[in-house]
């Protein structure tokens, strides 16, 4: 058995195929990260990540898929969901390996999961244009905290920056500490150092007068559109379940 | 501005217009424009209720002043409620500020009829206007058409809402008749032809002009109340049935009748909401309008009511037990469809993937199809299937047995009676 240890990108990533093919390695292991204690009988490769050698690879995928498909392998590996690169390198391997483009192949268990993979993270994405808050600064700018459970952050931009183009916003990835800035031209990702001032969502202490105003009529609102005789708990909670409800003005 | 007033006038006018069920904010094609406010495409739902409906819009009334007295409205006039009316700019206001913080999609503006109809839909559309031309708005605004409101109005609605509807009310004119004494049904459907004639020529004049300022774009809906009025399924469908097909409607809402009124004519206070039933009208619309079902297939004469236990394609597929079994690897998409347990994406995933290798038990469960109900009308590569020869009776006894969830509510009603 062979560990590949990669530095967790995706030309990283293509990278390290191109050193499984080249090598003729088998069976292999991706691991992400820095390399620290190696088993006993395995040994253990450092990939440095090389841009020729990943844009050949590349250019290999986009010979076997169409450009959608490439989109979305390269989703389901940003995404970093743990313990995914094993079902993300089959995937790869299985469109080498095929002579046709192997992308609705769904009764093949890479392709199959994938597809599962991205259905997981289009949720959250979605989950996300909807249950972002934004608070209002005194300077005038729309802050929202989140943690998705998946890196969705990259994915949310065209969504807010068309829709939200006359306000300035921020975005920021508690989980994964960084955010993304829209400043009326163009949006940012920007890393906030929150040492001393406690958690990211404390330093929100500047809020605009109104904005209290405005989150309590929606809590209002939102009260007032229950029906009580059609309470449904289970449904409720299988649409918004409680993981993101600290960060959602109705339900705090 | 008077926090407490509008605080106050929201908790009112919101909870007055929580019975229109409509809360779509998809099928719009507005984008943003001049680095504007919002745009409004495929629509989300940006919070749940505690009952588990979806919170896209601000849907609230202008006012809760009606000169009607239908029976099954809470705004009804001779109803005991406290009263509100909001002015047009704070709309505007509540508006505007929900959507920055990025709470909904827009919004969904109706109102009680105050002094006539034309009166009403004209502070309407004051609102809509305003908030595309003054603050350029791009977001999703949905208006009530008034029955009996003037062309001129409706056109002027048409160019500023992306979403019209009439709501019928009832699903037949003698339910009407009983329940809203004061309303009349052609008042409704005129409204309705009006607008379906203007969108079809707007679309004309769009293909031949690009600049064509964008009508309606999202369509038209309507509700019906149901459980109401004595009115079967058959006669609900249908009559869903006749307003797609004629008015090429985008949507209809099926409103389970919640009993907030004590009235002769109505169901008594406590009687439980039919959301059963109301899950299966939609169950139903859903076949119609995404899986090539007639409205006859699913309900007629001899089946008027939909089976409450089962979904209706199960209950279609037990009565036409000749169809089956298919088999999944051969057969068309649009037979595949009509399996119960292959939904609209399971079935497009089976037509992909069989093309490379043939699909069988295992790969159909991790495609998504729900077996426990499949497994009596398919068969695919694998030795094992159905080889009892089961009726339809049979197979719902199956399959109410091993399934559990929503479906058990009603078996143990049934049991407590004994």
């Amino acid at each position: 058995m062979y560990t590949l240890v990669y530095d967790g990108t995706f030309e990283g990533l293509l990278t390290a195929v191109f050193e499984i093919y080249e090598r003729k390695l088998e069976p292999v292991k991706l691991l992400k990260g820095r390399w620290q204690s190696s088993a006993l009988f395995e040994e253990v490769i450092p990939v440095v990540k090389d841009e020729v050698r990943a844009s050949r690879v590349l250019r290999g995928l986009r010979k076997k898929l169409s450009a959608a498909g490439v989109q979305r392998l390269y989703i389901a590996h940003m995404a970093d969901i743990a313990d995914e690169d094993c079902n993300v390198l089959g995937f790869i391997r299985y469109v080498f390996n095929s002579e046709q483009n192997i992308e609705e192949d769904y009764g093949n268990r890479y392709v199959m999961r994938l597809s599962e993979i991205l259905k997981m993270v289009r949720c959250e994405k979605h989950r996300m244009e909807a249950f972002v808050r934004f608070r209002k600064l005194n300077d005038g700018t729309f802050y929202a905290g989140i943690e998705p459970d998946f890196n969705v952050l990259p994915l949310l931009i065209k969504h807010f920056k068309s829709r939200y183009a006359d306000q300035q916003w921020m975005i920021y990835d508690i989980k994964r500490n960084y955010g993304l800035y829209y400043d009326l031209h163009d949006t940012q990702f920007i890393e906030m150092d929150f040492a001393g001032s406690g958690k990211p969502s404390d330093v929100i202490a500047a809020y605009s007068e109104d904005e209290g105003i405005y989150q309590n009529l929606w809590k209002n609102y939102f009260s007032s559109v229950n029906i009580a005789s059609r309470k449904n708990t289970k449904l409720h909670v299988r649409h918004i379940p409680k993981r993101y409800w600290k960060h959602l003005t109705e339900k705090f | 501005m008077n926090v407490d007033r509008i605080t106050e006038k929201l908790n009112i006018l919101a909870d007055a217009a929580k019975y229109d069920v409509s809360c779509a904010s998809s099928g719009s094609n507005r984008k943003n424009k001049d680095k504007g406010l919002g745009n409004a495409s495929n629509g989300i739902c940006h919070s749940y209720t505690e009952d588990g409906r979806c919170v896209s819009l601000l849907k609230i009334l202008l006012t809760n002043h009606c000169i009607f007295d239908c029976a099954y409205c809470v705004s009804r006039k001779n109803n005991d409620i406290k009263r509100a009316a909001f002015t047009v700019q704070e709309v505007v206001d509540l508006t505007i500020n929900f959507y920055r913080r990025n709470y909904i999609e827009g919004l969904f503006l109706s109102s009680g009829i105050f002094k006539d109809a034309d009166y009403t839909m004209e502070r309407l559309v004051r609102v809509a206007k305003k908030l595309r031309t003054e603050h350029n708005f791009n977001g999703y605004i949905h208006l009530k058409s008034i029955p009996g409101a003037s062309d001129e109005l409706m056109r002027e609605a048409g160019l500023y809402a992306d979403r019209l509807s009439v709501n019928l009310e009832m699903p037949t004119e003698a339910g009407l008749k009983l329940l809203a004494p004061d309303k009349n049904r052609q008042d409704m459907i005129d409204p309705m032809r009006f607008l379906k004639n203007e969108i079809i020529q707007n679309k004309e004049e769009k293909k031949l002009f690009k600049s064509t300022p964008l009508f309606a774009p999202a369509g038209q809906s309507t509700q019906v109340i149901v459980g109401a009025t004595p009115e079967s399924d058959h006669q609900v469908l249908q009559s869903a049935n006749y307003f797609y097909k004629n008015f090429n409607l985008k949507r209809v809402y099926y409103s389970g009748y919640v009993p907030i009124l004590a009235d002769q004519r109505l169901p008594a206070l406590h009687t439980a909401v039919p959301m059963v039933r109301e899950n299966r009208l939609y169950q139903a619309d859903w076949l119609m309008r995404f899986y090539g079902f007639h409205v006859n297939e699913i309900v007629n004469d001899s089946n008027p009511l939909l089976d409450l236990d089962i979904d209706p394609k199960l209950s279609w597929a037990i009565r036409n037990m000749h169809v089956f079994p298919v088999d999944i690897n051969t057969a068309d998409l649009q037979l595949i469809l009509r399996v119960p347990g292959i939904g609209l994406q399971s079935a497009q995933k089976i037509v992909g993937a069989r093309r490379f290798a043939r699909l069988g038990w295992e790969q159909l469960k991790k495609i998504g199809v729900a077996i426990n109900r499949a497994r009596y009308f398919i068969t695919c590569n694998s030795r094992e299937f159905e080889r009892r020869d089961l009726s339809g009776q049979n197979i719902k006894q199956f399959i109410l047995a091993s399934s559990q969830s929503k479906y058990l509510k009603n078996t143990q009603t049934q049991l407590n009676l004994f």
